[in-house]
């Protein structure tokens, strides 16, 4: 797009004759200043969040008893406080790991059947639908998982007891399955449409030539796609992950619903226990005094951190990848 | 016939076209026409006739069911996961042993893309359909207009007029911040921005959407209620809601700004307009039916936050008509304390609510999604 020059000086080094031609407008002064501001305003939301955040979890962790990194307990409305964030980072990640690994093939697997296998009258529509359910509000999937997703899981995990139980990680004691492996599961079925319309959107780029190239060789549409299509649109699934990897970090309903939760860390993935920070934030909130607030900030503070860096690197790898195209 | 296919495969070794030593098998090919003439030459690979697939899904679906109930495996997951692999291997090896180890590849990619997409329609389905399917009972004009007022947890009736009235509020308070904040970035980002700042406001927008909600509510919770002493109220939600939105509006309007072209604005300047009123008069009515599109689905996205609702907004059972003073409810929050109370009554409840937050937002996506068909802007070719 060409560059817009507005009121700058006439081309062609003439000295701008009419001064007031050169003058800014006031009206444009004023314009440009508020959208300015309006840009600025963003950037000090931004700088606000940390600074206050900061300065609630600075109270919270000098008044801490314990460490805020191992400690295994949340007590923090106690006097004095106790608590510490090793379980919930643990949940955390666990959790999410567990959605990214089950939701990034699934969702590269959608991706390619919208752009490369789906009937072309198909695919419109269904990316639309793919669009739509990514706009289903978490706490009905929350509402879903726990009381429609919990009993079905039962079944599954007593089977994969039978047959994993000896790792340990899968042992299973048949009481309801509110554990990390269901809010994990659940999380997976909620990022996938994110993670399929970015993914979609990076496929459907891939340069026509090649794959007429490959074809015109007489490659398979699998080989296509392997040679042409997955190279191409490699570090877009990497940042559409990290960016699925954010929301599932970040959730809230889904897992305060699924979940039921206990401060400990449990070995078997399938057995209830464990805990998220959103998950903590949202069901320790109303019984928490100002101290116990101050350490849920805290602890909000870490999440944050958490889904900052996840979020910014999947946007750094996006940023480069245009550079690298265009 | 498999004794001579076998051969086939083995002569031309899985290339695509033979070479014409191999004996003549009949192909299984049935395409008419042009090919015909070929058909009983070499240069076709054996191939799985058509309806092979279909024949595939449905012998695997049978077995899966089968082995379930054989097996008396109580959840439909296992079956359909037993189904699923029977179908992938049985796919596998079939092709491998009639067209060859490339084709096999080939069409093993193929059932895996197809099975990972039924995979993942399914749970979606399931989720539409449970809260249809639940909710239509409990929905009706006594639902939509009475509160939660004295009703108690276990006790059928009551309704979510006050959850309504809350979210509507809400929603129109952030967005009414939320709109020119988002709106003039846009235009910054877009019509002024050049150079460092602008890097920054994008890289930082960006970031702001991955923001998690309730992060946005402890924000609030921190500045606006603690520190500055305010108390719970539907504004202290809006705000939150407001960050949450800033972002997707940016975002959104930065596109379709990007979408009008230069030519308009270089006529309307030429023309001696101001760029403020070019930027106002050409460039934002050009555009505006992605914007309000871009809008529309960002309210659609708030609608259904709950985190930040339950930190700042706190839940009432009554209506509360003013979002400045007092606690609200909202629609989401409204599903999970329901949820939370385990009765029979409040399950319903929640679903007959969750059914209605669900229309509200789809009819929001859908009305949106009709505005940016109409009024797609005209770029020309």
């Amino acid at each position: 797009m060409p560059a817009i020059q507005t009121d700058s000086s006439p081309p062609g080094g003439l000295e701008p004759a009419p001064r007031r031609s050169s003058a800014v407008r006031p009206g444009d002064r004023i314009f440009s200043g508020l959208s300015k501001g309006a840009g600025i305003t963003l950037l000090v939301i931004m700088a606000a969040i940390a600074v206050f955040l900061s300065i609630r979890a600075a109270v919270a962790i000098s008044a801490n008893e314990g460490n805020f990194l191992t400690t295994f307990e949340w007590d923090a409305n106690a006097n004095p406080p106790y608590f510490g964030i090793a379980v919930l980072l643990f949940g955390t990640v666990v959790s999410s790991v567990i959605a990214m690994v089950l939701a990034v093939p699934v969702a590269v697997g959608i991706a390619l059947f919208i752009s490369h296998y789906a009937p072309r009258r198909v695919a419109g529509t269904l990316g639309y639908v793919v669009d739509l359910l990514a706009a289903v509000p978490s706490i009905i999937y929350g509402l879903w998982g726990a009381l429609f997703l919990v009993p079905q899981m039962t079944g599954l995990y007593s089977w994969l007891d039978q047959f994993f139980g000896w790792t340990g990680i899968f042992a299973y004691d048949n009481t309801p399955a509110r554990s990390l492996m269901t809010v994990g599961i659940l999380l997976a079925i909620m990022i996938l449409p994110i993670i399929t319309s970015v993914t979609r959107e990076i496929f459907k780029q891939t340069p026509k030539a090649h794959e007429e190239a490959a074809l015109a060789l007489g490659a398979t549409r699998w080989e296509v796609i392997r040679m042409t299509v997955l190279p191409f649109g490699r570090s877009g699934v990497i940042s559409a992950s990290m960016l699925g990897l954010g929301r599932a970090l970040g959730e809230t309903m889904a897992v305060a619903t699924v979940l039921s939760p206990a401060f400990l860390i449990n070995i078997s993935l399938l057995e209830s226990g464990g805990g998220t920070f959103a998950q903590n934030i949202a069901s320790q909130f109303k019984e928490a005094g100002s101290m116990g607030r101050d350490a849920l900030i805290a602890s909000g503070l870490v999440l944050f951190l958490l889904t900052l860096l996840v979020n910014g690197a999947a946007r750094l790898i996006i940023a480069r990848r245009k550079e690298f195209t265009s | 016939m498999s004794d001579t296919v076998k051969d086939t495969v083995k002569s031309t070794g899985g290339r695509p076209a033979g070479s014409g030593a191999a004996p003549g098998p009949e192909g299984p090919s049935e395409r008419p026409g042009a090919t015909a003439v070929l058909r009983n030459t070499t240069l076709q690979q054996p191939r799985l006739p058509r309806w092979a697939p279909a024949a595939l899904v449905a012998g695997s679906l049978g077995a899966g069911i089968l082995i379930g109930v054989l097996g008396d495996l109580d959840s439909r997951i296992q079956w359909g996961l037993i189904a699923a692999v029977i179908y992938l291997t049985a796919t596998f090896a079939v092709t491998t042993v009639v067209e060859g180890r490339r084709q096999a590849v080939d069409r093993f990619a193929a059932s895996l893309v197809w099975t990972s997409f039924v995979v993942a329609i399914l749970p979606l389905a399931s989720l539409l359909w449970e809260t249809i399917a639940r909710g239509i009972p409990g929905v009706s004009w006594y639902f939509l207009t009475h509160s939660m007022n004295g009703v108690l947890s276990w006790q059928e009736g009551g309704g979510i007029y006050h959850a309504l009235l809350g979210t509507v509020q809400q929603v129109l308070l952030a967005s009414v911040i939320a709109i020119p904040i988002g709106l003039l970035t846009a235009v910054y980002l877009v019509e002024y921005g050049r150079g460092r700042l602008a890097k920054a406001i994008t890289f930082f927008v960006d970031v702001m959407t991955g923001i998690p909600s309730i992060v946005a509510g402890l924000f609030v919770l921190s500045m606006w209620i603690m520190m500055l002493g305010f108390g719970y109220s539907g504004f202290a939600g809006a705000l939150a809601l407001s960050i949450l939105m800033m972002p997707i509006v940016v975002r959104s309007t930065e596109e379709m700004l990007k979408l009008v072209p230069g030519e308009l604005r270089e006529a309307s300047l030429a023309l001696g307009v101001p760029k403020w009123r070019t930027i106002l008069k050409v460039v934002l009515p050009t555009a505006i039916g992605g914007i309000t599109t871009g809008v529309m689905l960002a309210l659609a996205r708030i609608a259904g936050e709950t985190a930040p609702i339950i930190l700042l907004v706190f839940g009432s059972n009554m209506i509360n008509a003013n979002p400045f003073e007092g606690a609200q409810s909202s629609l989401p929050l409204f599903v999970y304390e329901q949820w939370a109370f385990g009765t029979e009554a409040a399950y319903d409840r929640a679903w007959a609510a969750a059914l209605v937050l669900i229309a509200f937002i789809m009819i929001l996506n859908l009305v949106a999604r009709g505005i940016a068909r109409w009024k797609a802007p005209k770029t020309g070719r």
